[in-house]
């Protein structure tokens, strides 16, 4: 998990509907972040680090996601690969109390 | 928990194998294993025995478990111990002075020789005539190996596997070898007569004599074998005799302890004695619906049920018997063998081919379309195919010529031991012979465990037979089956059939409530896209569409491309287009910078390399509907120019073309649906290669084709039926495709699914209405089509929050 940053405000979860991902530019860094039918919110890189794939537009699966170009498979929590041969990087994301996405970057 | 007492008779094959099983689920948490074994070793190989005879292998190359093996596994193994019998009241095994109580018992004494009644075998004294063996343990090898230097002559009564193998073996020491039999040709059990005789040649041919329908009478000999005699009154000269008419189960153990035996030792299907709960049989003593096994294979199975049930960990597996099939090589020949030998009922059709000069033959028995029994002598290229499709029982296709031989392949393929390491063997994701072998070798022990760390055969997908082949052999049968591989999904334990009755019994109809209901609330990613298909499929209408289940082409209706844009395909139903169409497409291209005009294969125009955001806008700007080219869906159906234009032309191609496009257009489908309608048998619009085409013939008639590619796989497709008006053509396609999306496996193309189920069912379902559903399966497909939207026009009044925005800023 990368992100030791301070922790920042992205966007409000309504922005993302659920189950899907969207991607954001950050201070000029691009960052898929991810709303998960659980309620839950993740960020990764938005780029997959095979070939690129956008990974915003990956399939969803508890915390999983799979990239939409080769179908490489990470672990949105940690960015571990789950198929696939190298790892991405993650965020430290939460939702607070009024559902905003705050972010550590 | 205090662990139970486990305790196997017999240290055999059958019974080791027993015990890998049980270890494999855990059972040393279980119990304390002991094992008694006749032999004073551990256990080998039986099988190669042959090889140990004949010099190929040695002692030490043929041992499964050596007795390290039972001290890592802290196996109490009582070596050379012959057990007497189960005393079931006290449970307690006791044998030469030794008694061990168990909890559980397991009965693999497998069998021994059979010797036929012939005078003269015996000395007084009860032991066989020096000279007289038979040829089943390591010990009987080492002792035909032993009185066989300085001799001259054999002889090896039996002409069955083990004779045969027994023949080449004593041949090695110098020998002169010749093998009477009781039967008419050798290997009765395996071959026919044909077969029998070109065997009994090659074995001529090896100076291996062969005398058929002999009766052996008598060993002669005082102290020693001289020779032997028969009921025709002829007799042989010869020094040594071995024995190999066939083996007898051992049963005395079960015998003695009040089992009931009659051929062999009783099982039920879970390898239970039907006599005592606690007491299991398995192997070659083991007597299961009347039969009895003297090959591996089945012996694996049942060691397989037995350990699930006596473990617990799976009781609802049960054995119901084996399909036998062998491939071997006998005297240097190679041999397959499985099922019947012979036709048994009239309506069997045999497929036949003899070379005997080669000395190759090939029979095929075929009932309803199905392989029944196969021999296959000299040349058995074949023999993987045949036996996987005598095994699961599968239609054999049409051709049957390609049953029997390579046809048409340009190169012969290399078998598994001669591909080199670097091989490529998945060309889309590069995985090689050498990274496969290494993934198996790091523990993966199925197959989508080892595809899935390798990404083999998770591209187009055409490799896959081949993938399987690799792992397969790198595993060296080892390879366990991944139970996912019925199910519709990967992430539903369920196969097809059960989950759409389970959707349809509890009212599911979005894929969110599938995970929630029949997936205990697991929510797997790769699985969302064919619940979406299916839910869509037998819901039509009613199907609560959920945007995240969907593919990333099927969310924003266009193709992804490498670089994360997207692909704009318009419809064009029969690739039929206008001046006017033309100019606006043109328009639309040059105002949002389309780098990239290009004609598909399916006869439309594609603006590809299109920014996420600007999909809506060029919809509207086309004013077209989708044509559908990105989805596991129907996509298209080309044809040709038909009727009005063309000098051949017999039947109008074109307006059926576009009656077809109009009516299925973006349904969901199990996989891809591509058509093609041709005018006449030129077949310009190459629909004999579609999943399904219509090419006209002479008299206002079509034929109809399905199951056809030209694809990552080339398939011509086959005749379904001939049909004499456009009218039928849409009754027999509507018929075909709903069925297939109601029965193919997701991601199934209809090349697949045709030869999995059969052409003949397909035919007899959609053409004959064999089973009463082709109403309804219209009416199914009413309700698709009836529902179908244009989901381009769909998308502009969208409430998905930023849909189809590729970039977000952040909320400053």
């Amino acid at each position: 998990m990368s992100g030791n940053g301070t922790e920042r405000f992205v966007t409000t979860l309504g922005e993302i509907p659920a189950g899907e991902g969207r991607t954001f530019e950050i201070d000029g860094k691009r960052v898929a972040i991810f709303h998960t039918r659980a309620g839950e919110v993740f960020a990764i890189d938005a780029m997959c680090p095979h070939r690129g794939g956008p990974m915003a537009d990956g399939l969803v699966g508890d915390a999983t996601v799979l990239c939409p170009l080769h179908a490489w498979k990470f672990d949105l929590r940690t960015g571990n690969a789950i198929t696939g041969l190298c790892s991405i990087n993650a965020y430290p994301t939460r939702l607070d109390d009024k559902n905003h996405i705050l972010l550590k970057i | 928990m205090t662990k139970q007492k486990l305790v196997v008779v017999g240290n055999g094959m059958a019974g080791a194998r027993a015990v890998e099983e049980i270890l494999a689920r855990g059972g040393a948490e279980q119990f304390d294993i002991t094992m008694f074994g006749d032999e004073p070793y551990g256990n080998y190989n039986r099988i190669l025995l042959s090889n140990v005879l004949n010099g190929s292998q040695n002692e030490e190359e043929i041992f499964l478990n050596p007795l390290s093996w039972y001290r890592e596994n802290n196996i109490k193994l009582h070596a050379g111990v012959r057990v007497e019998r189960i005393v079931r009241t006290s449970r307690h095994v006791v044998g030469n002075g030794v008694v061990e109580p168990y909890d559980k018992a397991i009965i693999a004494t497998g069998s021994r020789s059979y010797l036929p009644p012939v005078r003269g075998l015996h000395r007084s004294d009860g032991s066989l005539k020096p000279g007289v063996f038979v040829f089943r343990s390591l010990d009987d090898c080492r002792a035909i190996a032993g009185y066989a230097e300085g001799r001259a002559r054999a002889v090896v009564i039996g002409g069955g596997l083990l004779g045969l193998e027994a023949a080449r073996g004593l041949q090695n020491f110098g020998l002169r070898v010749e093998v009477v039999h009781r039967g008419s040709h050798l290997m009765g059990q395996q071959l026919d007569g044909v077969a029998g005789s070109i065997l009994k040649n090659t074995m001529h041919a090896m100076d291996v004599a062969v005398h058929l329908r002999k009766n052996t009478e008598a060993v002669l000999g005082e102290d020693h074998v001289t020779g032997i005699s028969f009921s025709d009154g002829t007799a042989l000269d010869c020094d040594m005799v071995v024995i190999a008419t066939g083996i007898s189960p051992n049963v005395e153990v079960a015998v003695r302890s009040g089992l009931t035996v009659e051929r062999a030792i009783v099982a039920d299907d879970h390898m239970r004695s039907p006599d005592d709960p606690n007491i299991f049989v398995v192997g070659e003593c083991a007597q299961h619906r009347g039969m009895s096994y003297g090959l591996v294979a089945p012996l694996w199975e049942q060691a397989k049920v037995l350990a699930d049930h006596i473990t617990g960990a799976n009781t609802a597996n049960a054995y119901r018997g084996s399909k036998v099939s062998t491939k071997l090589k006998v005297m240097g020949v190679e041999l397959a063998s499985m099922g019947v030998t012979e036709p048994e009922d009239e309506r069997d059709e045999i497929i036949q081919f003899t070379e005997p000069k080669k000395g190759v033959y090939k029979k095929l028995i075929v009932r309803d379309g199905r392989l029944i029994g196969a021999i296959l002598l000299g040349d058995i290229s074949k023999a993987a195919y045949l036996t996987q499709a005598f095994d699961r029982n599968t239609p054999l296709p049409e051709d049957r010529l390609a049953l029997l031989f390579d046809l048409g392949t340009p190169s012969k393929r290399v078998t598994m031991d001669e591909m080199p390491l670097d091989t490529q063997v998945c060309n889309c994701n590069g995985v090689s012979k050498g990274a496969l072998m290494a993934c198996v070798k790091s523990g993966r022990r199925t197959t989508k465990a080892v595809m899935d760390a390798t990404r083999a055969g998770l591209g187009c997908g055409s490799c896959k037979g081949l993938v399987e082949e690799v792992i397969q052999w790198a595993a060296g049968g080892h390879l366990e089956e991944d139970p996912s591989v019925h199910y519709y999904v990967p992430g539903v334990p369920l196969n097809k059939t059960d989950l759409i009755r389970a959707c349809r019994e509890q009212n599911l109809k979005s894929v969110s409530s599938v995970f929630k209901a029949l997936a205990g609330g697991k929510e797997d990613a790769g699985s969302k896209p064919g619940l979406a298909s299916l839910l869509s499929i037998i819901w039509a209408g009613e199907y609560e569409e959920e945007r995240d289940a969907r593919f990333i082409n099927e969310r924003v209706h266009a193709n992804i491309q490498r670089d994360g844009t997207f692909s704009v395909i318009p419809q064009m139903a029969g690739g039929v287009t206008s001046p006017a169409q033309l100019r606006r497409i043109a328009d639309v291209a040059e105002k949002y910078h389309v780098p990239l005009v290009k004609l598909t294969g399916g006869q439309r125009i594609d603006l590809v390399g299109v920014k996420k955001d600007d999909l809506p806008k060029m919809w509207q700007d086309l004013g077209m509907p989708s044509g559908h080219a990105y989805g596991k869906s129907y996509r298209t159906c080309k044809s040709c120019i038909g009727t009005d234009y063309c000098r051949y032309g017999v039947g109008d191609s074109i307006a059926l073309a576009v009656r077809i496009e109009t009516y299925l257009k973006g349904i969901d489908s199990p996989h891809k649906l591509k058509m093609a309608t041709a005018g006449c048998p030129r077949n310009c619009s190459e629909a004999m290669v579609k999943d399904f085409g219509a090419v006209a013939v002479e008299g206002g008639r079509w034929e109809l084709y399905i199951g056809g590619a030209a694809g990552a796989h080339v398939r011509k497709g086959d005749i379904l039926c001939t049909v004499d008006s456009p009218d039928a053509v849409m009754t027999y396609l509507s018929r075909f495709v709903q069925y297939y999306r109601e029965n193919a496996k997701y991601l199934e193309r209809t090349y697949s699914f045709v030869e999995r189920v059969g052409l003949e069912k397909i035919r007899a379902i959609v053409v004959d209405d064999s089973e009463g559903i082709a109403a309804q399966l219209e009416a199914n497909l009413l309700s698709s089509t009836t529902a179908y939207k244009d989901p381009w026009k769909a998308a502009l009044t969208s409430q998905v929050p930023n849909e189809f925005s590729s970039l977000l800023r952040v909320i400053q």
